[in-house]
């Protein structure tokens, strides 16, 4: 990973004290709460239900084991013993108290790790590919990239009262979009142009939350090189025009729509026209000095699926069904990307406590050069682990909990902490995930379904996806009671073209309904569906009708006894 | 201090420092032809509101030394015809939370041509002060409840900068040796 100079060691030791600064202002009155609520913010400090919650970012997803320890250990010290993968490569702790904040964040700087712009209206922590650098489907490495970015956006002096949140991700891929590019504020798809140039093609305009987009591309082929003035240009567009009126229209995606792509597109040139090559522009230099921190680890000359592993695959059925799921092609021979699951019965999805960071930490020390990568789904993923030790691995996975084979199946959802701890929620949502755990434990049935998201979120501000899974559940509050509706047909493709927002299926159920429907709905698909066709298929050709009706056989009776 | 002073900060020679000021924010052209036939108890200057300025550009900088205040929603392009009768401009956050005076002042520094005094007026705070110097600001009206002296502070939070702005044109990368493009 990128390792921080001295001067990055400084910027954010100097961020530590003007935070640990403030706090000490405001304990002794001389800033009121309004004025410390953005500058705690963008240190990542949020007032929840419980105390504030910590935002950290984990940059691309990275982590090295010291850093794994370091956040044990900030669970075990300052928080209730455990973490929160969110969906967006960070971790939050839920229990730290704010006078305490400036300390943690002193211990996260000793490891090289910070909260800055995890929250508030600013630029935000960059997301990108957990399977970066060893994707054999990638086109370049994005991580340089999202560096270079991340090191721009950092205490932006324009940049840091935007009209709402702007999030950025970057993915290299044009077979997969393993970050939802398409669903955020500005993306870049990184790609190679004829004469082997990196470009990027930009897009605009996306997100979740009350007004779902998928966004548009707004630049084709940008060269690398712009990256950081053409940003400057769209957030110069967007911080002038952008609403500030009604914060639920204040989103960049609101401003593309109003202006329509091709005009928001036109402004953001002509904005460019006056920085283009100018003395933000990236360097060669720069960018080789960067991707430095992102080198391959001194991977091993190994044959390509070993005996060792092929015995084991024939021998072990438990190891065969885990390694069909969690194992990814690498595109060094002899080694595979390994993801462990972070979804269990009776844990709430992508919590970690201070034992399994430590666990996970020897694992990444043992299995895969010290590192790890958590993604979007919430689980982590070893990124470079030698395909004769998957066996072993397995082993030891599975004795952590952590080795369940549902990745990419029903219940490795993506879930919020809703309710339990979110002071926004409408509804609790890790109650949800644990009943569909609970409901659809049978692993038979659950690879027999196949490939399928489903994505919950306790309020619509979506930080559960639940707007582009297969299928999608959203907490609502009626009448101070809370409900669940069901959206489905969201998915999140290689580009905007195969990315979609999930349709309501109709009116939103009780928490003890939702088992029932779920599996209603994946009844009907099993009963609609071709051999080999996934769920998201066997939808999109039969439409929402046939599962509409399944789940409201009533509705249908009034229908007709209406036309009748 | 006289009625028509307050202490703001400013920078001086690079360096930020407490100064005492006697220009005044106005927001009519009552208030201006009042305050131009104070005689003695007139002040140092009068910003005046742009679409007012722009009304009476022929009038500006007579009697009473003039400049401009800019709302966030104004476009600072249009102050450039009034840049040669200007001697100030102030530009208004209404809350410290409305980022578009940042942009704002970047545009009037490094697209429009504005060399003269570039003053944050409004809901102007000490955690703010380093990233108004760094976008072109070098004067800061601080909100009257706020300790000038205290305020200095906020210049010195930060011992560098990644990205280039206003101040300093070049990132951090570009400034290094051997690593410019």
């Amino acid at each position: 990973m990128y390792r921080y100079t001295e001067f990055d060691q400084r910027m954010v030791e100097e961020r530590v004290a003007q935070f640990r600064d403030q706090v000490a202002r405001w304990q002794d009155g001389r800033l009121s709460d309004d004025e410390l609520r953005p500058l705690r913010l963008q240190n990542g400090l949020y007032v929840q239900r419980h105390a504030p919650m910590l935002r950290v970012a984990i940059p691309y997803g990275l982590l090295a084991a010291r850093q794994l320890r370091a956040l044990a250990h900030i669970a075990r010290t300052f928080d209730r013993g455990y973490g929160h993968f969110s969906t967006r490569q960070n971790i939050q702790f839920n229990w730290i108290a704010l006078e305490q904040a400036p300390e943690v964040l002193a211990e996260l700087a000793r490891v090289q790790m910070h909260a800055i712009q995890t929250s508030g209206n600013c630029v935000r922590n960059i997301t990108s590919d957990p399977l970066a650098g060893v994707a054999p489907d990638e086109a370049v490495d994005p991580r340089p990239y999202c560096e270079l970015l991340r090191q721009w956006s950092s205490f932006h002096p324009e940049f840091s009262f935007l009209p709402r949140k702007f999030k950025i991700a970057f993915s290299a891929s044009a077979r997969a979009d393993r970050a939802a590019v398409a669903m955020h504020d500005l993306g870049f798809y990184l790609r190679r142009d004829d004469a082997g140039a990196v470009v990027a093609d930009v897009l605009a305009g996306g997100g979740m939350g009350r007004t779902p987009v998928v966004g548009a591309i707004v630049r084709h082929g940008l060269p690398w090189r712009h990256l950081p003035t053409y940003t400057e240009a769209l957030l110069r567009v967007y911080n002038r025009y952008g609403r500030r009126d009604n914060m639920y229209k204040a989103r960049i995606k609101i401003l593309v729509r109003a202006l329509g792509v091709e005009a928001f597109a036109r402004e953001v040139d002509a904005e460019f026209s006056h920085l283009v090559d100018g003395p933000g522009t990236a360097s060669a230099a720069e960018l080789a000095r960067l991707a430095e921190g992102f080198a391959p680890p001194p991977h091993a000359a190994l044959a390509e699926q070993p005996a060792a592993l092929q015995e084991a695959l024939a021998a072990q059925p438990g190891f065969a069904r885990w390694h069909g799921r969690s194992v990814h092609a690498h595109r060094v021979p002899g080694y595979s990307a390994v993801t462990l699951s972070l979804k269990r019965n009776g844990i709430a999805p992508g919590d970690a406590d201070a034992g399994v960071l430590d666990a996970l930490a020897d694992l990444a020390e043992r299995y895969s050069f010290g590192e790890l990568r958590v993604s979007k789904e919430q689980n982590v993923v070893l990124a470079d682990v030698p395909q004769h030790a998957l066996p072993a691995l397995w082993h030891e996975a599975r004795a952590l909990g952590l080795a369940t084979p549902n990745i990419g199946l029903l219940t490795d959802m993506i879930c919020c902490p809703g309710g339990d701890f979110c002071a926004l929620a409408n509804a609790k949502s890790i109650p949800i995930a644990q009943a569909v755990t609970e409901r659809f434990e049978d692993l038979d049935y659950l690879h027999d379904l196949g490939d399928i998201t489903l994505n919950i979120s306790g309020c619509i501000n979506s930080c559960g996806h639940h707007h582009v899974g297969n299928i999608g559940i959203l907490g609502v509050d009626k009448q101070g009671a809370e409900f669940y509706q069901i959206t489905l047909g969201g998915k999140v493709g290689a580009d905007p073209a195969h990315t979609a927002v999930g349709a309501v299926l109709g009116r939103a159920f009780a928490a003890a309904e939702v088992p029932t429907v779920l599996a209603t709905i994946l009844d009907m698909y099993v009963a609609l569906r071709d051999p080999e066709e996934r769920f998201i298929d066997t939808l999109e050709r039969v439409g929402l009708g046939p599962f509409k009706s399944a789940v409201y056989p009533a509705q249908d009776h009034a229908v007709e006894a209406a036309d009748a | 201090m006289p009625e028509n002073v307050t202490r703001i900060l400013r920078i001086v020679d690079g360096r930020p420092q407490v100064a005492e000021d006697g220009w005044r924010v106005l927001d009519s052209a009552g208030e201006w032809e009042a305050l131009s036939a104070a005689g003695a108890a007139a002040p140092q200057g009068v910003l005046l509101p742009l679409e007012l300025a722009l009304a009476q550009r022929e009038r500006l900088g007579g009697a009473l030394p003039a400049g401009v205040w800019l709302a966030p929603a104004d476009d600072p392009a249009r102050a450039v015809a009034l840049f040669d009768r200007l001697q100030l401009i102030g530009v208004e956050f209404p809350k410290f939370t409305d980022g578009r005076g940042y942009s704002t002042a970047v545009l009037l520094r490094t697209r429009l041509g504005w060399r003269g005094e570039l003053r944050a007026l409004g809901d102007v705070l000490q955690d703010q002060l380093f990233a108004l110097r760094r976008v072109g600001f070098d004067s800061f009206a601080l909100r009257a409840d706020r300790d000038p002296q205290e305020a200095l502070q906020g210049f010195r939070v930060f011992s560098d900068t990644y990205q280039g702005s206003v101040d300093q044109p070049l990132p951090a990368f570009a400034r290094r040796g051997g690593a410019a493009a």
